[in-house]
């Protein structure tokens, strides 16, 4: 049926055209515009132009306007306002120059359409004109730049000794989660290590990685800098929080960090949004295969001194399964149980 | 007009001698004359655009339409549908690779270089064909060998490479990982490879024509600007195309021999592979050398192409014509060191990505001023509105749009938000994808009586235009709003998460906008191969330009012209020049044939040039005693 009903269209379509493409050579023909330089629709274009202009820019405006609070994500980092503030400074900048540009453009042909009775004015060149729309994009460029750079020397400086540690491992298709535990040193780990049980594949004859332990969801504390340390098993993934403005790739062999403070508990966004339902969410931003759409984490941010009491009750990896902890040194197993 | 006493000054006869008798197979197939050679790139790019395009609605509609039941599309696709009429997730993935591959490489590459740096690079420098005819030919032929593996790909049962267009292992080199890492990235490989071969062929040869055959008095410094894009924009694939391949050769290793460049650290499928030590960042530093020239690969001569149709339909010279050139050999340069802002988050060090903030936003200036300089060309003009002028004009305007964005993503800090979200899709198809387009089909349009003869029909070309300039916009606009909101790329639904569970209806516009710019590309069509037999008879200079391929007969026949090549006596932006009584000079026209309308200097030149002519004529006599 749809089939049929795509030919009749296609089919339409076409005669339409060849109507239309008919009736309009013979027209020309008869009127003999088909040997002016030219023809009426010089006018009729030039005017659209106008319109264009016209048209997108006020449905640009109106939508922008009425949609900022639906795109404008809200943002719960410290750093994230700073590139926020860099992100519209730049909006800014570029959409003056956007207007500027875009009104010549559009205004110039309707100004400056064919008339048989005028010449062009012949203006090769402005050697002045040059250097100024060289030198005077170089120096907002520039400012912007430095701005940048000074956001992303910050922010990727390497993180406060106090952040809490958290391992993010990415595999198809879902995030792990790891916490450093009491030490807030992760235990070490080798990816051969890996089965059913030990989804990270932690090497639990490391000290540090007794009071490892796992959670479903990424709790953190308001206020206080986190550590996101970040890998993955398989294939590329990357680790996105879109209202914390953190984004880095997960790399198979090859761990990346990324650390930042977080500035409001998710009741208090949830308040602030009026949501009751809301979350802060982790996506998967690099593709890595069929269920790349689907890899889904909760960030819960709370107060420190809820974060505090929620890290007392969590149990590590062996306390949850102790068969882990078989074959291990005496010395080490005993420290497990102590925990 | 003063241009054909001098472009004929007649040895036809001389000509005659060896005249080729070409018969249907040396003529329209093997054949090594550019103008054929550009005119199969074309036909082939335009079934490559036609694919790539069809694909894109396919998945639009997916993410338009995500309730919709595509049962139809069944005998099309097959298996690809499941029971409940849905498209399957890794094929979709794989959709949107192909129609990346198919776009860049296919038809913006192939299809805009290999038709204009073909067809024109002879004709507007005066030499009577390639310098290598049969390499030129070789060139093609190997292009089509890549076609036809990266067709056939998409019909295999696993489905075509799935990967994304850059293919990042380790998901390109495990088959475990996605099924479209077996046969179908296999064939993307070999594909690939022929392409890279086709590319590079071409590529030497431009170079080469360029620089030895230029007709006497066409110095650099009175090239088109159009000669000067496609002449660094060969140079730029030249030395950016075989760090791709090189890329290609690790991953074949890495996916068939057991190699561990790219590989390091895996366990999939149950299993922990032997691999240690590799690095996947490695593969997209590689990748990216070529990957971000690329996008020059692609805009360069689209450019070109462009300066070359205001220029004519202002009835202007081009603004600073030193400074776009200029611009374009900082574009060229520059291109090459700036691609690692591909990677502020590939977790590379983050020094490395202050250094390419710094490069990538050196790398905009020159961007602003060609914008700057194709604005003050159309000021005080008297433009007329060609097709081809107008997807000129619609070009600037994308390159504005596109161009502003890269701003942001150019900046580390923002980019952290930004990347690999609909704002980059939004951001390379403006100033990549659509701007090259349009000076794809500017090109077309305004060299279309060349290539066939005949015109296209003009009313047609606008209504083309209108609705496709429109339209590009009522896509790409919207999607920056999707990207500010963070919405992911290569994404099969958005329903998993709740901030990306929104703009439906946005989406569903964008679906529809791209269906209907779709179906106008068939009012193009029809325009293009209705007009190859039935359009009007072209003149010999329909648009009364300074060129030199409008000096050639209306169908020039192999060798471009029947007699001498002309000599060139001036740049190709004499229009409306003061004191002329037209409003062009053909470059073949003598300054001292021009004296009321002589700037000073050029005065000056005058003597020199009698002297030139004095010196051919003599050669000229003597060749005609010979006979
Ligand atoms: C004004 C100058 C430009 C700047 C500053 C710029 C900057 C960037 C940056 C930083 C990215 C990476 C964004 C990300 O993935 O997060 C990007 C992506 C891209 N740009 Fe540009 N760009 C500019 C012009 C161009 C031009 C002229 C083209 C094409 C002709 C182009 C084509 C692309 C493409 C294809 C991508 C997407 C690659 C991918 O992720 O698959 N850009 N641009
Ligand atoms: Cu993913
Ligand atoms: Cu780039």
């Amino acid at each position: 049926m749809y089939g049929f009903l795509i030919a009749v269209g296609v089919l339409l379509l076409l005669s339409i055209i060849w109507m239309v493409y008919r009736i309009q050579t013979l027209v020309s023909v008869v009127k003999g515009s088909d040997k002016k330089i030219a023809t009426g629709s010089n006018k009729i274009n030039a005017i659209l132009f106008v319109l264009f202009l016209l048209g997108t820019g006020i449905l640009m405006f109106w939508y922008s306007i009425k949609e900022f609070d639906n795109y404008q994500l809200p943002v719960a980092s410290e750093h994230g306002v700073i590139t926020d503030q860099l992100f519209w400074i730049t909006m800014a900048v570029t959409g003056v120059v956007f207007l500027i540009t875009h009104v010549l453009l559009f205004i110039f042909p309707y100004k400056y359409q064919y008339k048989e009775s005028r010449k062009a004015t012949f203006y090769p060149d402005n050697n002045k004109l040059e250097i100024i729309w060289t030198v005077v994009p170089g120096v907002v460029l520039a400012g912007l730049v430095i701005s940048g750079w000074m956001a992303w020397s910050d922010i990727t400086a390497p993180a406060p000794e106090k952040a809490h540690v958290i391992e993010i491992m990415g595999y198809q298709f879902a995030w792990d989660v790891r916490y450093a535990g009491k030490d807030n040193v992760l235990g070490d780990y080798d990816y051969r290590l890996t089965s059913a049980q030990n989804s990270h594949g932690v090497d639990f004859s490391d000290k540090n990685s007794i009071d490892d332990f796992p959670s479903p969801v990424v709790v953190i504390p308001k206020g206080e800098p986190v550590l996101f340390k970040i890998r993955a098993r398989d294939v590329l993934h990357s680790v996105f929080a879109p209202h914390m403005r953190l984004k880095m790739d997960a790399v198979p062999g090859m761990p990346t960090r990324f650390w930042f403070v977080p500035t409001k508990t998710t009741a208090e966004m949830r308040e602030e949004l009026g949501n009751p339902e809301f979350n802060y969410e982790i996506a998967c931003t690099e593709i890595c295969g069929r269920g790349h759409n689907g890899m889904r984490k909760v960030i819960e941010v709370v107060e420190p001194a809820a974060y505090q009491k929620w890290l007392s009750e969590q149990k590590s990896f062996i306390q949850n399964n102790p068969a882990l902890a078989k074959g291990l040194e005496s010395d080490v197993k005993e420290l497990a149980e102590i925990q | 007009m003063a241009t054909a006493s001098v472009a004929t000054h007649d040895t036809a006869h001389d000509h005659h001698d060896h005249e080729h008798h070409d018969n249907f197979v040396t003529k329209y197939i093997f054949s090594t004359d550019h103008k054929m050679i550009g005119k199969q790139f074309l036909v082939t790019g335009i079934f490559w655009a036609i694919i790539g395009g069809f694909l894109s609605i396919l998945f639009r509609l997916q993410l338009g339409f995500p309730e919709m039941n595509l049962e139809f599309l069944r005998p099309l696709l097959g298996g690809w549908i499941d029971e409940s009429g849905a498209l399957d997730p890794t094929f979709y993935l794989a959709l949107v690779t192909m129609h990346g591959t198919i776009m860049v490489f296919f038809v913006l590459t192939a299809g805009l270089s290999g038709t204009f740096s073909n067809f024109l690079i002879p004709l507007q420098i005066g030499a009577r064909d390639m310098a290598s005819g049969f390499m030129n030919m070789l060139s093609y032929w190997f292009f089509f060998m890549s076609s036809v593996i990266m067709f056939i790909s998409l019909f295999i049962k696993t489905g075509p490479a799935g990967g994304g267009w850059v293919v990042y292992p380790p998901l390109s080199a495990l088959e475990q990982a996605i099924p479209g890492s077996g046969l179908g990235m296999t064939l993307w490989l070999i594909a690939m490879t022929f392409f890279i071969a086709s590319s590079l062929l071409g590529g030497i040869n431009y170079i080469t024509t360029v620089i030895n055959l230029r007709t006497k008095g066409m110095s650099f410094s009175r090239l088109p600007l159009t000669i000067w894009a496609f002449f660094l924009t060969a140079v730029i694939g030249l030395l950016s195309f075989p760090v791709l391949f090189a890329a290609a050769l690790l991953l074949v290793f890495d996916r068939s021999f057991g190699t561990s460049f790219y590989l390091s650290d895996i366990y999939i499928g149950g299993e922990a592979l032997p691999n240690t030590g590799g690095s996947p960042v490695l593969y997209q530093h590689l990748f990216w050398f070529l990957g971000h020239p690329e996008v020059y690969i692609v805009l360069l001569p689209a450019l070109g192409i462009t300066s070359e149709v205001i220029a004519t339909n202002s009835r202007k010279p081009i603004f600073g014509y030193k400074a776009m050139i200029i611009s374009m050999l900082g574009i060229t340069i520059l291109s090459f060191i700036v691609w690692a802002h591909h990677m502020f988050v590939s977790g590379m060090n983050p020094f490395l990505g202050s250094i390419f903030m710094f490069l990538t936003l050196i790398i905009a200036v020159p961007s602003a001023v060609k914008v700057f300089n194709y604005l003050t060309t159309l000021w005080r003009g008297n433009l007329i509105f060609t097709p081809a002028m107008l997807f000129s004009i619609g070009l600037v305007s994308f390159f504005i749009s596109g161009g502003l964005t890269g701003i942001f993503l150019g900046n580390s800090a923002i980019d952290i938000q930004l990347h690999d979200t609909y704002f980059v899709v939004a951001h390379f198809h403006l100033v990549m994808g659509s701007a090259s387009f349009f000076g794809l089909l500017a090109g077309v349009y305004h060299w279309f009586p060349k290539m066939f003869g005949r015109m296209m029909d003009a009313r047609l070309g606008y209504i083309h235009f209108w609705l496709t300039f429109v339209g590009v916009y009522m896509v790409f606009f919207p999607m920056h709003y999707i990207g500010i909101a963070g919405f992911p790329r290569r994404y099969y639904s958005w329903t998993n998460f709740e901030f990306t569970n929104m703009y439906t209806d946005l989406n569903m516009f964008v679906s529809v906008a791209a269906i209907i710019t779709f179906s106008a590309q068939f009012i193009f069509l029809f325009n293009f191969f209705y007009s190859m037999y039935r359009g009007r008879k072209a003149t010999l200079n329909p648009w009364r330009s300074n060129t030199l391929e409008w000096t050639t007969p209306i169908n020039p026949g192999h060798g471009n012209w029947p007699g001498e090549i002309p000599t060139v006596y001036r740049w190709p932006y004499d229009y409306s020049k003061p004191g002329a009584p037209e409003d062009f000079i053909p470059q073949t026209v003598p300054l001292s044939a021009t004296p009321e309308s002589n700037l000073p200097h050029e005065q000056e030149q005058v003597k020199l040039e009698m002297e030139i002519m004095k010196e051919e004529s003599e050669v000229l006599v003597a060749n005609e005693s010979k006979h």
